[in-house]
């Protein structure tokens, strides 16, 4: 349900000495000026492609529309289990079969169930990119769904979801989507709950494969060894046999509730969680540039931000506070996160919003104005530093409409952002007075919730085997 | 996505301890007349570089009593110099594009921006500016102290698997400094000393001891200038030794059962003490280990989630790790999760079982063909990252490998035989030098009442 959850590549089994950083890592944002080619395939399909031949590496990013965030809600997790089990037997393939040629052919392939978007990645060298290729067209279009394998990974979803339940941001974002989205399917838990995993049958899996992998809301990003005319004949054997139309869930469009709510999440723990949440800025809107910028200043991960400023180097409270924007389908969300010392709950809600209602009064200065979008544009070709970050910005250019020319035209929306257009962002769209404030920890002095949610019952209620919800 | 146990992602972000190839990397080395060492890995992916600089000083040269000190003073480092004072090292790299960061393990502690490379010039400045510099107040120095505290708090005291890792590492370690943790000891965090954590930086940070990274779209021809201009004016220092203790031998299997109120999945881990590059006794152990790791568990159709995830469906992940990066004692690892209702103990016998198999009956030649392919493959995809290859190559040369030896790795790989595996295995899956780790939820009284063979440690079950 968190937008922080962790992606994992499948093959990333890896050991490595534990290493300290000296500032919570955020990822980071997108992009940077190459060439983008526009390749249509001969049966018509079309994908975005960067050709880079330095290193004989191919990277594919894709995705559908129609994530776990369009689940029924007596099968969520449905979106989530798919993911789990496309390259679990496809075709003449059985489930070992497959995952030794996937093996031996050094081909990483992984899905990813998203809020509104199913991806889809593969990574391969050069040498295999034939198997790798046809691997995932097995992936895409016969995934078998066989009893054995199916009850494999359905094992491996609750295990899943009884890890993240003792999460500490678990619990913030929970409550938040139990009470910002009471009637929406976001309020569905992404991986979904003990009995609606427990519910759900391959006949389920099959169905959702067919109304999601279809060609109409297909994307492709693609950056590599790779030559359009070749990307053109891999991408009618990869994807040319999917249907042309299925049949996606319009969800609803829902600001998020509970404005100006305080909740606390009773929980033992050495730290408390802290969430907050206001309404947030779609990509499309035309002051998107100015939150951003905006957003940068006040807490969008960098170590310069107002927010760590105040509460990391000034107060020493917390290890990291960060701000971000996120845009899904049906909902916008502005969100500030950290964690802190109970004790030190109160002060650090206090200093926060003291910070985001002096941004929205006061505005930012020229000076920040200007380092900020110094910083954003010339932090933007680092996220290109490899094939497979290129082919997920490719991807997600799509997805948003930004055009193929947004690797240039990016640092040019940024650059033009005014003082007065982010000061008037601010002043319009920042909301202190009406944040969701949510507090995943004990009870203490000075912080007076307006409801209180018990953190063992909001675990029980995902483990039940018997549908809660 | 498949399941990887939670208790790896903390490896996993920190970065794979993926071999690097130097061939592969393209990479140059060269020395300035102050000892200190420079490496340029070329790649022109785009106009951006990685710059790092490597000090060979980690939390396992830390003073007795003062654990967690290099990597308090990695926090100072950031907070400004006479030159550079607070908010100034900050505000330059951000206002230039560049991202910045630091890292320290129990060898050695690294600084590093990205950034555009026409920016480098200005990287190198700030870091040998501050390579002899730091000019913190000592309000602001324990103000540091609380963040490091909240961040010892997020990773160890408020995640029982980051937990469960620091008491296992203790047990496993008996006299090695891997058993203290990196961010230190809560009662000794909160007494670290400013003044302390300078002396570590006049002793150890001196371009003798350092290495400097930098990787992108930059040849050596270019970068050699700029590194003269910049460290090139900074004197050598004394040599700075490190004193290592050593491991004695080991002789005893030893349990650490973790058992609290936020667990609600169980988890089975062990550690065994390995060789590393520097510690083995041969130079051939450290490369059959890695393919050994590959077969056994470093994949989905390895051993051991064929075997206890697919075929006897005990566990729902099952696997294996492997660093060779150290400079003692390293750790030769196995996670499993269980499946619903499969206790710890049970999973652990069939864990044993087939460790047993694998010394008795032995591993094939088609097995060992395959691993050394896979490993061949992952070095290719390593080449496709500019931070990437960086961190591999800084971190080899960080422990006293030498670019020469790490160049060689896809020929020592390549020649690991049936007969080096079974050797190695033999060699390190010796029950009597490891520390099995059970996390389980709040409730589970570690029971070990019916045949159980590892004794509980007193004073490390919670």
């Amino acid at each position: 349900m968190s937008p922080w959850r962790p992606m994992l590549a499948r093959s990333g089994v890896v050991a490595a000495l534990a290493i300290v950083c000296v500032l919570a890592l955020r990822p980071i944002a997108p992009a940077a000026a190459t060439e983008v080619v526009r390749v249509v395939s001969p049966g018509g399909i079309e994908a975005w492609l960067v050709e880079a031949h330095a290193v004989p590496v191919i990277a594919l990013s894709a995705s559908f529309a129609g994530g776990n965030g369009s689940d029924p809600a007596e099968l969520a997790g449905l979106a989530n289990l798919t993911s789990y089990l496309l390259d679990e037997g496809a075709g003449d393939l059985d489930s070992a079969t497959f995952q030794q040629r996937e093996a031996d052919t050094g081909t990483r392939m992984w899905f990813r169930d998203g809020q509104d978007r199913f991806a889809v990645n593969l990574r391969t060298t050069t040498e295999y990119a034939d198997d790798a290729f046809e691997l995932l067209h097995l992936a895409l279009t016969a995934p078998r769904f066989d009893a054995v394998p199916v009850e494999r990974m359905r094992a491996a979803v609750l295990a899943d979801i009884r890890d993240n339940v003792g999460n500490p941001a678990w619990f913030t974002w929970r409550a938040f989507y139990d009470l910002a989205y009471p009637d929406h399917p976001y309020r569905q838990p992404s991986r979904g709950t003990v009995a609606t995993v427990n519910a759900i049958t391959p006949d389920d899996l099959h169905a959702f494969v067919e109304r999601t992998f279809t060609r109409d809301t297909l994307v492709i990003g693609v950056a590599g060894d790779i030559t359009p005319d070749e990307l053109g004949r891999r991408l009618d054997e990869v994807f040319g046999d999917l249907p042309a139309a299925g049949s996606q869930t319009v969800l609803p469009d829902q600001a998020p509730g509970a404005a100006g709510t305080r909740v606390l999440i009773e929980r033992e723990g050495a730290q408390s969680q802290l969430l907050m949440v206001q309404t947030g800025i779609a990509r499309d809107d035309p002051d998107y540039y100015a939150a951003l910028v905006l957003d940068h200043i006040m807490g969008g991960g960098s170590m310069t931000s107002r927010l760590t400023r105040e509460v990391r180097q000034t107060r020493g409270l917390t290890y990291g506070i960060f701000s971000g924007l996120y845009d899904y389908e049906a909902t916008r969300q502005w969100v500030i996160a950290a964690s802190m010392t109970p004790s030190s709950v109160p002060e650090a809600i206090d200093a926060t919003l003291a910070e985001v209602s002096r941004l929205r009064d006061e505005g930012v200065t020229q000076e920040e104005l200007d380092d900020a979008i110094t910083y954003l544009t010339g932090s933007f070709p680092l996220a290109l530093s490899t094939t497979g970050d290129i082919a997920d910005i490719l991807e997600g250019m799509q997805v948003y409409d930004l055009g193929i020319d947004y690797l240039d035209e990016h640092n040019h929306r940024i650059a033009a952002v005014t003082l007065d257009q982010v000061n008037r962002v601010a002043h319009e769209r920042l909301t202190p007075d009406a944040m969701t404030i949510l507090v995943a920890g004990p009870a203490v002095d000075g912080f007076t919730p307006d409801v209180v949610m018990n953190g063992q019952e909001l675990q029980a209620r995902e483990l039940a085997t018997e549908p809660t919800l | 996505m498949h399941r990887v146990s939670r208790l790896l992602v903390c490896a996993l972000l920190a970065g794979a301890a993926l071999p690097a190839r130097a061939e592969v990397f393209d990479a140059e080395t060269f020395t300035l007349d102050n000892g200190l060492q420079v490496v340029v890995v070329t790649n022109r992916l785009a106009p951006v570089v990685t710059n790092m600089i490597w000090y060979r000083v980690g939390a396992a040269d830390d003073p007795v009593g003062h654990s967690g000190l290099a990597h308090y003073l990695e926090h100072l480092m950031f907070l400004g110099t006479e030159a550079h004072p607070e908010g100034d090292l900050l505000e330059i790299v951000a206002r230039n594009g560049g991202q910045q960061n630091a890292f320290t393990s129990w060898d050695y502690t690294a600084y590093h921006q990205s950034i555009a490379v026409d920016r480098l010039p200005l990287m190198l400045e700030l870091e040998a500016d501050r390579m002899r510099d730091l000019s913190v107040d000592d309000a602001r120095a324990l103000v540091e102290r609380d963040v490091v505290m909240q961040e010892r708090l997020e990773r160890i005291d408020n995640d029982p698997a980051g937990r469960l890792g620091e008491q296992m590492m203790a047990a496993l370690y008996q006299n090695y400094p891997y058993g203290t943790p990196i961010i230190g000891w809560e009662q000794e965090v909160a007494e670290l000393d400013p003044a302390v954590a300078r002396d570590v930086l006049d002793r150890w940070y001196v371009p003798n001891n350092a290495i400097v990274v930098v990787a992108g779209d930059i040849d050596a021809e270019t970068l050699r200038p700029l590194v003269e201009a910049t460290y090139g004016t900074i004197p050598a220092g004394p040599d700075p030794q490190r004193h290592r203790v050593s491991e004695p031998p080991q002789f005893a299997p030893r349990l650490v059962a973790l058992s609290h109120r936020d667990v609600q999945q169980d988890e089975w881990l062990r550690y065994y003490l390995a060789p590393g590059y520097i510690t083995s006794d041969d130079a051939v152990t450290p490369y059959a280990l890695q393919v050994l790791n590959d077969l056994f568990g470093g994949s989905l159709t390895s051993r051991l989630y064929r075997n206890l995830v697919v075929e006897q469906e005990v566990a729902v992940g099952a696997g294996s790790f492997y660093s060779a990066g150290t400079v003692g004692p390293s750790q030769f690892g196995l996670y499993a999760t269980p499946r619903d209702g499969v206790s710890l103990e049970d999973l652990g016998q069939a864990m044993d079982a087939e460790i047993q198999r694998l010394l008795t009956e032995g591993v094939t030649e088609e097995e060992v063909a395959a691993a050394r392919d896979r490993l061949q493959i992952d070095a290719i995809y390593a080449r496709d990252s500019v931070g990437g290859a960086a961190r591999m190559v800084g971190a080899a040369l960080a422990i006293g490998m030498s670019l020469d030896e790490v160049q060689a790795w896809p020929d020592r790989i390549a020649a690991v035989t049936v007969d080096d595996v079974m050797a190695a295995a033999r060699q390190v899956l010796d029950a009597n030098q490891s520390v099995t780790g059970w996390l389980q939820r709040d409730g589970d009284a570690p029971h070990l009442a019916s045949g159980g063979s590892a004794p509980v440690i007193p004073g490390v079950i919670q």
